[in-house]
């Protein structure tokens, strides 16, 4: 190992990339500063980082971890179960339409709890349906899935009998 | 020992690892570039050297590239398959950039927090590289609603953000190109995604800082985790698809801002910014308008003599920077003839104004190739009946694969000028 990589950690080359791409972020911060409100765009980029791994993140795993708790799987400790397949089936089968419905609200809350003021005045249209959409579409998530577990539930049933003496 | 989601032991997935990271850039990365190229071709298409055509300022790195590069009318498709793409690629990308950052997470509280100046140089660019990328996604997403919660412009923050993301990015791409290589050499690129649950193991601890240390059982298989974050990202690319191509797919945008529909009057179509936001009223459009016509000479012309002169017929689509678009037959006088009028003919720019008083692309610029395309119109009609007051009565601008703000609505002037 050359004197600079043991004192540097890396290659020239990682060290030459990482200036040249830091030297892109100034560029860019330097036109942001000229345009203005440069301090609101520095707060929403430190914050969207800190909203999503420090809260949101975070706040989805534990939920889920509650939820596995309630369904009495125990995901936590030195030794946690291997949860029995068909609850975790139907644990999967929830959580998996919970979390698409999750998303599309992350996504589109601005429309869903009408927090675009300024649609309607762009569109000419009020913004009114999006929460019943929202809730519709959440709703055939949860029946698709219940669907899907149900054929799934079934075969690995009659697997089990068919395997049965 | 686990104690808290601030510690690495808190995360405990069997399946988080290099071989998961790895295929979640795989179909990140495409994606990413897929926005980052149209979002700057959009750029191109604002042709924002022309007179109040730039909202970002100059960029000065980039303005000779743009200079350099003319926005072409020939393909009326053109800006909004662009558009479509940008938008439709981004929120294509969004499931996949949640589970990329979720099976990452352990690393952002690896011990020693930094190892040598190399891992701290790493780090400071990761931090450009997720604050850039969540930035550009959420300002996008939050922008195609109208939703602008944060004391800035839009247009330059997301432009010059991108900037800081695809810097950080490409920097990322470089040093991890290995790490991706060997996880792909020594698991395959495909082959976890054959294991069921029941042979669902973690990845070797030593590959990277991601796997769990004291793994918990799986829960969900590999395969079952990238069938629910791809069937999602499907879903989305379709939802977002349909306000996109429009037509009878918007019935499938359900979520979309721009899934909504109007009506089936002739006028029944997509607005971007109603009469009323723009402070333009019937009184200002009513019989005593006048089109303010400036080249070489100077004309004034009333509706009823722009209705006198010949009139085209075009089926064009209107693209929003949104992501949107909606497709209708414009009746009016082809501007090539209005440019005739004042003697206008090889004039290197013109410049529409609106009624509107105030507020951004009250008057937007053409280049000769796109006012001299046949199929260029001031537009007085559409679908065979007169603009409504939203659409732009008492006329409007309509030009093939131009940025739909640019088809000035309400028009009250256009300036041919030689500059």
């Amino acid at each position: 190992m050359s004197r600079f990589a043991r004192m540097y950690g890396a290659g020239p080359l990682h060290l030459f990339s990482a200036l040249a791409s830091f030297a892109v972020a100034g560029y860019a911060i330097v036109k942001i500063r000229e345009l203005g409100a440069a301090g609101n765009v520095a707060v929403w980029f430190i914050g969207v980082v800190i909203a999503h791994d420090l809260l949101l993140l975070p706040l989805y795993s534990l939920v889920q971890r509650i939820a596995f708790r309630l369904a009495g799987v125990n995901t936590v400790g030195a030794r946690p179960d291997a949860p029995p397949p068909t609850r975790l089936l139907l644990i999967n089968h929830l959580r998996t339409p919970a979390m698409v419905s999750g998303l599309l609200f992350l996504l589109f809350f601005p429309s869903i709890l009408q927090r675009n003021e300024g649609y309607a005045g762009a569109s000419g249209l009020d913004t009114g349906v999006y929460l019943e959409r929202w809730l519709a579409l959440t709703a055939a998530l949860f029946v698709l899935s219940g669907f899907v577990y149900a054929i799934r539930r079934g075969r690995s049933t009659a697997a089990y009998r068919a395997s049965a003496p | 020992m686990a104690r808290g989601p601030f510690h690495r032991g808190f995360w405990r997935s069997p399946l988080r690892g290099p071989w998961l990271a790895s295929l979640l850039s795989a179909a990140l990365l495409p994606l990413i570039l897929i926005t980052a190229i149209t979002g700057f071709l959009s750029h191109v298409a604002y042709e924002t050297e022309l007179t109040g055509n730039a909202i970002t300022g100059s960029d000065g790195v980039l303005a000779p590239v743009y200079r350099a590069l003319d926005w072409p009318a020939g393909w009326a498709w053109l800006y909004a398959v662009n558009q479509g793409v940008h938008v439709v690629a981004g929120f294509a990308a969004a499931p996949l950039l949640l589970a990329k950052l979720w099976a990452v997470i352990p690393k952002l509280w690896e011990r020693p927090a930094v190892r040598s100046a190399a891992h701290a140089i790493e780090r400071l660019s990761l931090a450009l590289l997720v604050g850039g990328a969540l930035f550009v996604f959420v300002t996008g997403v939050f922008n195609i609603q109208i939703y602008y919660p944060w004391g800035f412009s839009f247009v330059p923050a997301h432009y010059y953000a991108s900037f800081i993301f695809l810097g950080a990015l490409a920097f990322h791409v470089a040093i991890k190109l290995t790490v991706m290589r060997r996880a792909f050499r020594e698991n395959g690129v495909l082959r976890p995604l054959r294991r069921d649950l029941g042979s669902t193991h973690p990845e070797a601890p030593s590959a990277s800082e991601s796997v769990a240390t004291d793994p918990q059982p799986p829960t969900i298989s590999r395969r079952g985790f990238v069938a629910v974050v791809s069937g999602t990202s499907l879903g989305l690319t379709i939802m977002m698809a349909g306000q996109s191509i429009g037509g009878p797919l918007r019935k499938l945008a359900l979520l979309a801002p721009r899934g909504r529909d109007y009506g089936s009057g002739p006028n029944d179509f997509q607005i971007n910014k109603t009469a009323a936001t723009a402070g333009v009223t019937p009184s200002q459009t009513s019989s005593g308008w006048t089109l303010e016509l400036t080249g070489r000479r100077k004309e004034t012309l009333t509706r009823d003599e722009l209705l006198t002169m010949a009139q085209a017929t075009h089926e064009l689509p209107i693209a929003c920077v949104e992501g949107w678009s909606t497709t209708q037959t414009w009746t009016g006088v082809p501007l090539a003839a209005l440019a005739r009028l004042v003697d206008a003919e090889g004039a290197e720019e013109l410049t529409v104004e609106s009624l509107q008083e105030a507020g951004s692309f009250r008057d937007a610029s053409l280049t000769p190739a796109q006012f001299t395309d046949p199929r260029s119109l001031l537009a007085l009609k559409v679908n065979g009946a007169d603009l409504s007051l939203d659409h732009g009565f008492p006329a409007r601008v309509i030009v093939p694969a131009l940025p739909g703000v640019h088809n000035t609505k309400w028009v009250a002037s256009m300036t041919f000028r030689s500059v």
